[in-house]
């Protein structure tokens, strides 16, 4: 593969879409909000249960690319166990890493795991893709379980 | 399969050379990511032979003034290289006059022109149009646009599993109240080739117009408007190796003659008081304001090119490359092919059962190769096939059966890396 191809799909990035972790409907959930990225079509559903201000479970389902998938598993795995605002901080280091507005390495390695979609931001049509998960995350947060049972 | 690529075989023995058709397209050298560009995304817009580029650089440099009402010589020299190329349009798809020739900014400009005037002039609550389930989106919204001021039911010929309308469903929709039956010529997700002529001739049993998309079969299928009766044909320049933000809309002189003015504006009249305005007469009453001049006489230099090379060989290379592609990717037993219509232009739309048409595209455009991936403006194509998007090939006359090898070699690459 070409090396910008290869910083795109990374090994990690690949098996996670292969074996995407936390992919399935948690009963408990108390959150949910439903992602749509018109530009290809996917719909990534995201499903959280908070209690007390954290993350104590999260999963998603849906029908993505790789690097929509991978992202949303690896985000999942992620803030498994985090406070809410920790959480959304991680994902405004995540959104200017991906968009090339954070590039310094030492910035970079503080994303952990997450540092793996550093290579999107070569690639402007895939930024929605990597940041899918994330949005209908947030948007999770505000909307209250209501909406997981109508489904 | 097989037996149509022997005939076409022997068909083709008037000297039709791909390399040099090649030559004439200077994009074509062009190396993408280390590799040689392997264009296969002609249905969205085709690449421009040097004639057509250098009309266009020759109108800017020589020729630039702006056309009709003029007196000197740059203006008439402008207005004659443009109504030039309406003549050539005409001869194209042998219009009766040139009356009947409309340039406009493209196929979605030409059926909004149309749904814009039938709804001034034509449509009341509870009329009816009908479109098919395989419409791109420029023959479904210029309609539903119109639902937001009136009552009009959209109806919409169903297709089957092959990609194919189902024509029984058809007949059935058509009523009294049925206004106007605006089709697609030939799908750009599916491939598929309408059965036009039967559909015209069936509207015309009920007197009901038709308009024939045909943004995707004017470069590849002739057409002969007078042999297939068709009331609307709209087209697009960019599809046909011409220039973008130029396309034509082809109409009945008599059907355009009862028709009301789209645009109002400057080129439109013949005269204007604040108290009445006269429109101008055919083609002009439905072109307002300043024309896309240099595009239109590039346009006309991308038909001369078309003609001289002529339609029935060019589909006959098509028809052989896609046949041949359709074969090879049938081979690869993780992709599917969706759209199987019996009769079909050179578009081949395919899934895969674990890989995601974004990724096959990103991961071929490193191989130098150029697919679409996506809805194709066709969201009610995919959510009949039940599938977000699919990878779409699609080719043109340049292609090759070597580039469709190149397109093989990627995929099952594709398929390593990824499964
Ligand atoms: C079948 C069909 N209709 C209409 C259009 C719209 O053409 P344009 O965008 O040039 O107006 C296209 C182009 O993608 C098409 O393929």
């Amino acid at each position: 593969m070409d090396a910008e191809l290869k910083e795109l799909y990374q090994q990690v990035i690949l098996d996670h879409n292969k074996n995407p972790r936390n992919f399935k409907k948690i009963e408990n959930a108390n959150h949910f909000a439903e992602g749509y990225n018109p530009l290809c079509g996917d719909r990534l559903n995201i499903y959280v249960e908070l209690e007390g201000g954290r993350i104590k479970d999260i999963s998603f389902q849906g029908s993505g690319c790789a690097i929509s998938k991978a992202s949303a598993s690896l985000m999942s795995s992620i803030v498994k166990g985090l406070p809410v605002e920790e959480a959304e901080r991680l994902f405004e280091k995540f959104q200017a890493v991906i968009t090339g507005k954070i590039t310094d390495e030492e910035n970079i390695e503080e994303l952990g795991k997450l540092a793996v979609f550093a290579g999107v931001k070569e690639f402007p049509s895939r930024v929605k893709c990597a940041s899918l998960a994330w949005h209908t995350m947030i948007a999770a947060f505000k909307q209250e379980e209501k909406s997981v049972s109508t489904e | 399969m097989a037996t149509e690529i022997i005939n076409n075989n022997k068909r083709k023995s008037t000297g039709f050379d791909v390399n040099k058709i090649r030559a004439d397209f200077p994009i074509l050298k062009e190396i993408i990511h280390g590799k040689p560009l392997c264009y296969l995304d002609n249905a969205a817009t085709t690449q421009k032979p040097q004639a057509v580029i250098d009309t266009i650089v020759k109108y800017y440099t020589s020729q630039n003034a702006n056309i009709h009402r003029g007196v000197h010589y740059l203006s008439e020299l402008a207005t004659k290289e443009f109504e030039d190329a309406r003549t050539k349009v005409k001869d194209f798809i042998n219009a009766s006059s040139e009356k009947e020739i409309i340039f406009t900014r493209g196929t979605t400009e030409s059926i909004n022109l149309v749904a814009n005037v039938f709804n001034k002039a034509i449509l009341k609550d509870g009329d009816e149009i009908i479109i098919s389930a395989m419409e791109h989106h420029s023959n479904i919204v210029p309609w539903q646009l119109i639902q937001d001021q009136k009552k009009i039911k959209l109806r919409i010929i169903p297709i089957d599993d092959n990609g194919e309308i189902i024509f029984d469903e058809f007949i059935k929709l058509i009523n009294e109240k049925t206004k106007l039956i605006s089709i697609v010529y030939v799908s750009n997700s599916l491939g598929t080739i309408n059965p036009v002529e039967r559909i015209i001739e069936e509207a015309h049993r009920h007197n009901i117009p038709v308009l024939l998309d045909a943004a995707q079969a004017i470069q590849h299928i002739k057409i002969d408007v007078q042999i297939l009766d068709c009331d609307f044909l709209a087209f697009s320049g960019h599809k046909i190796y011409g220039p973008t933000g130029i396309g034509v809309l082809y109409g009945k002189e008599k059907l355009l003659e009862s028709l009301p003015p789209f645009l109002g504006g400057g080129d439109m009249i013949s005269k204007v008081t604040f108290e009445k305005t006269t429109y101008n007469e055919l083609p002009y009453k439905f072109e307002a304001g300043t024309s896309n001049i240099a595009d239109t006489i590039g346009l006309g230099t991308a038909i001369d090119y078309v003609s001289q090379i002529g339609l029935e060989q060019i589909s006959v290379h098509e028809n052989e490359i896609l046949d041949y592609a359709t074969e090879s990717l049938l081979q690869i037993p993780e992709l599917k092919i969706i759209g199987q219509a019996k009769h079909k232009s050179s578009v081949i739309s395919f899934i895969f059962d674990n890989i995601h048409p974004h990724d096959a595209g990103t991961f071929l455009d490193f191989e130098g190769i150029a697919i679409r991936t996506g809805h194709h403006c066709t969201q009610p194509v995919m959510d009949r096939f039940n599938i977000p998007a699919t990878s779409r090939a699609s080719f043109a006359m340049y292609n090759t059966k070597e580039e469709v090898d190149v397109l093989v070699k990627g995929i099952k690459k594709l398929i390593e890396v990824f499964n």
